[in-house]
């Protein structure tokens, strides 16, 4: 089983570029990442693939993996499957045909927007929220990086999520569906997805509650963008002239993956949308308490603004989200439209919507033997009570609190806090030599190097 | 282990602060996440009661391997029958308060099955004490 083992992560450091700045350990919404000899140390069972680390870093040390290009031309059949906000990342005078004619140009055979399913999702999301027998509130488990917060740090929430396959699964699956029953053999068919975050790509190459994903590869939005850009100013595409798919999604397909995508189209009833994964733990935080109650369904989204605030998407949040608003505004007015191919296989769809069940992974627990965990939490909070609380981050980690819960674990020392050493120095009972050779083990040798300031002048 | 925390009557911006500090502590024990949700839902209803009833109160929390017990000490005007208020559905709040939707008569009783022992003593114009127990 996939939730045993540690997750599998699309976050990865780039340590020859990294300069030991923490800010990464900073941002992280689960203290997955601490400094030992100036590097980042990533906790793999708490990082959820919300990338807030990803922005923060000053220097580009942190990056997403992706699969090679090149892989595309394996297939006899490569099919894009992009999300509907790839689009919304261009300025406004470049038009829809010019960037589908550019990705043609690139080598692909077919592109679908990933939102087509949203049309049959949507039925099996109200059936599911009007289920008596379903935990309220309802999670959506659209975002990945949401659902890997709730699996961390709000185990007792994971009953609540709902459990059906998001569009992206759908769309590939109709996809698969759709060529094979043409004839087309199934190792000709390549789809590859453009992702605007790394939770998505992490979701595709581990799935929570699911066994596979029909998905071939996964291409990063900026570094597409940066592709589809480059053909379309140097002009080297050829002009498509059929109506291309980009038209064919309806107005709530497109407003779904911004903010309120989901609770747009679900009956009347009380259902919120937060963004951000920051105020998602502090609402699941009272949800969890049952300080809130009687919501029926929570639409939760690890970025600001949604997946217009996707991690990898290239253009302004705010931008994005305008611009997908508009278009959403047009197809509103155009009535009459290709009809959506994909309605055909609704039955189908819906037979194989479901997902496995999330299990809870509580990544907060001190140890397994709950007399062991009960010890280590008295010397944390003893530890903790001698610690400054003003979360320096000097020792090499996010809070006074998670230093003292890793002595408590026998992963650090209390010296480690810059505080203490100048209180024990005070007594004699640490040297200056001593202290130093400590906050080198946490920041490396460069750090700490005194001919650094050599020819500087102090005065 | 034990832990102490003060409640003040009347404010209802930080009802629920004992409850959450709580909860952190029972997910790092590694405690099931069934009777987690069970001490905290028990413990906010108690915690909300000394917020609205009584004056001031302390939350006492002691844990061992295998339970959790929380004394919830008040200085209060306390309960005047103890029997009734346990009743589901009972409630000294005015009909006013009621149809604003407060009062509805529920928190000892979903007190009660929140908890695998909750015991409830009271001296009217003193205060009241409620000892909660849940074994992991």
């Amino acid at each position: 089983m996939t939730q045993v083992e540690s997750f599998h992560h699309a976050l990865k450091f780039k340590y020859d570029l990294c300069i030991g700045c923490s800010h990464c350990t900073g941002v992280c919404p689960t203290g997955a990442i601490h400094v030992e000899e100036g590097k980042p140390i990533l906790d793999s069972n708490r990082c959820i693939d919300c990338g807030r680390c990803y922005l923060a870093c000053p220097v580009s040390a942190i990056y997403i993996e992706q699969d090679d290009f090149q892989t595309i031309y394996n297939y006899k059949f490569p099919i894009l499957l992009l999300p509907s906000i790839f689009s919304a990342q261009f300025p406004e005078r470049i038009n829809q045909r010019a960037i589908l004619s550019a990705i043609y140009h690139l080598g692909f055979k077919y592109v679908y927007e990933v939102e087509k399913s949203i049309d049959v999702l949507k039925d099996a999301m109200i059936h599911a929220i009007t289920d008596d027998n379903k935990e309220k509130p309802v999670i959506s488990t659209y975002c990945p990086a949401i659902v890997r917060l709730i699996q961390v740090k709000f185990p007792s929430l994971v009953n609540n999520l709902l459990l059906v396959k998001p569009p992206l699964d759908l769309t590939s699956l109709y996809i698969k569906k759709a060529f094979i029953e043409q004839g087309i053999a199934e190792e000709d068919i390549g789809i590859f997805y453009v992702s605007p975050c790394a939770a998505k790509i992490a979701a595709i190459k581990s799935p929570v509650g699911d066994k596979k994903s029909h998905i071939n590869g996964v291409i990063n939005m900026n570094f597409f963008y940066n592709k589809v850009f480059r053909i379309i100013k140097q002009g080297i595409y050829e002009l498509r002239k059929e109506e291309s798919d980009f038209d064919s999604l309806s107005r709530n397909n497109l407003l779904w993956s911004l903010t309120e995508g989901e609770i747009n189209l679900l009956p009347e009833g009380r259902n919120l949308a937060i963004d951000e994964v920051h105020n998602v733990s502090d609402f699941l935080e009272k949800i969890e308490n049952e300080d809130i109650t009687d919501i029926d369904f929570l639409e939760l989204r690890a970025c600001d603004e949604s997946c217009a605030g996707g991690i990898l998407c290239p253009g302004n949040r705010f931008l994005i989200a305008e611009r997908q608003k508009k278009r959403a505004k047009k197809s509103n007015h155009r009535v009459s439209k290709k009809e959506n191919e994909l309605l055909k296989y609704k039955d189908y769809l819906l037979d194989h919507i479901g997902v496995g069940k999330v299990l809870p992974r509580s990544m907060d627990k001190l140890d397994d033997d709950i007399s062991v965990a009960m010890r280590k939490m008295k010397k944390s909070f003893e530890l903790n009570s001698y610690l400054p609380q003003v979360d320096c981050r000097i020792c090499g980690y996010q809070t006074c609190k998670d230093l003292s819960d890793a002595i408590a674990n026998n992963q650090a020392d209390l010296k480690q806090c810059i505080f203490i050493q100048r209180i024990l120095e005070q007594t004699d009972k640490l040297t200056q030599a001593e202290a130093i050779k400590i906050n080198k083990q946490i920041w490396g040798d460069k750090k700490f190097d005194k001919n650094t300031l050599k020819g500087m002048n102090l005065e | 282990m034990d832990f102490e925390y003060q409640i003040e009557g009347g404010d209802f911006t930080n009802a629920g602060a004992t409850s959450s500090a709580v909860k952190k502590i029972l997910k790092q024990l590694g405690v099931n996440p069934e009777i987690i949700k069970r001490t905290v839902v028990a413990l906010y209803e108690a915690e909300v009661n000394i917020v609205a009833h009584a004056y001031r109160g302390s939350i006492i929390v002691n844990l061992e391997d295998h339970k959790i017990s929380i004394k919830l000490i008040d200085e209060g005007p306390g309960i005047e029958d103890i029997e009734k208020a346990m009743e589901q559905g009972y409630s000294t709040a005015s009909q006013k308060v009621r149809e604003m939707g407060f009062g509805a008569g529920m928190g000892f009783s979903n007190m009660k099955t929140n908890t695998d022992s909750l015991i409830v003593n009271s001296s009217p114009g003193i205060g009241t004490t409620v000892e909660i127990i849940n074994y992991f």
